[in-house]
């Protein structure tokens, strides 16, 4: 019996999720200003398809996601940012 | 009460060396004649665009700071639409920490130049 119990317990393991604690990048590395000339930077917003990234996956804080956004649009203006591509990264 | 502004041109690539020259110098007349005052001129040369502009997939970038009125900011933008030559424009007035970004930029690229 006891080794049956074991056996149940290893099936469903308890669930481990250390959770990692998303951060705002702009405000930890103190950066005031999203530069739009910089297209490589601004690809770490953007989805494959060169959509921007919503705030609850990148992390970023409310004042710098308008930011990045409007830098995004800037870019994307200025054609140095596709609208809508496939395999960006 | 002048504000900062910032713009970039997209020029076609189908003009030769002088001519890019020659409009460059035409919007920088432009704006001075106009009681601007220009702070910062780059140019970025011919790069690749990440979609077709009227056809073509390549341009040469300009980049222009200044400051000047607010009212002129129309005139310039007409200007760049009835030019045939500017085949994208942006312009905008750069907030506090846009100037102080730029100011930086400016001084690491002398850094560079005088390296």
């Amino acid at each position: 019996m006891a080794n049956n119990q074991s056996e149940i317990r290893y099936l469903t393991p308890p669930s481990v999720e250390i959770k990692k604690k998303k951060y705002c990048r702009f405000k930890k590395n103190k950066i005031k200003y999203v530069d739009y000339k910089d297209p490589e930077f601004l690809k770490k917003f953007l989805n494959e398809q060169g959509r921007i990234l919503p705030r609850r996956i990148t992390g970023t804080s409310l004042k710098y996601q308008r930011k990045v956004a409007k830098a995004v649009k800037r870019a994307r203006h200025l054609a140095m940012l596709p609208y809508l591509t496939d395999m960006l990264k | 009460m002048k504000n900062q502004y910032e713009t970039v041109f997209i020029a076609t690539p189908v003009l030769s060396d002088t001519q890019i020259k020659e409009a460059v110098t035409k919007f920088r007349g432009i704006i001075t004649e106009n009681g601007g005052e220009i702070v910062n001129e780059e140019d970025w040369g011919l790069r690749k665009l990440a979609y077709p502009i009227q056809k073509k997939s390549t341009g040469f970038y300009h980049l222009l700071e200044f400051k000047a009125e607010p009212e002129f900011i129309a005139t310039l933008e007409t200007q760049y639409r009835r030019d045939e030559r500017i085949i994208r424009f942006l312009t905008f007035k750069q907030d506090k920490y846009a100037v102080e970004y730029s100011e930086k930029r400016r001084n690491k690229s002398k850094a560079e130049k005088e390296k």
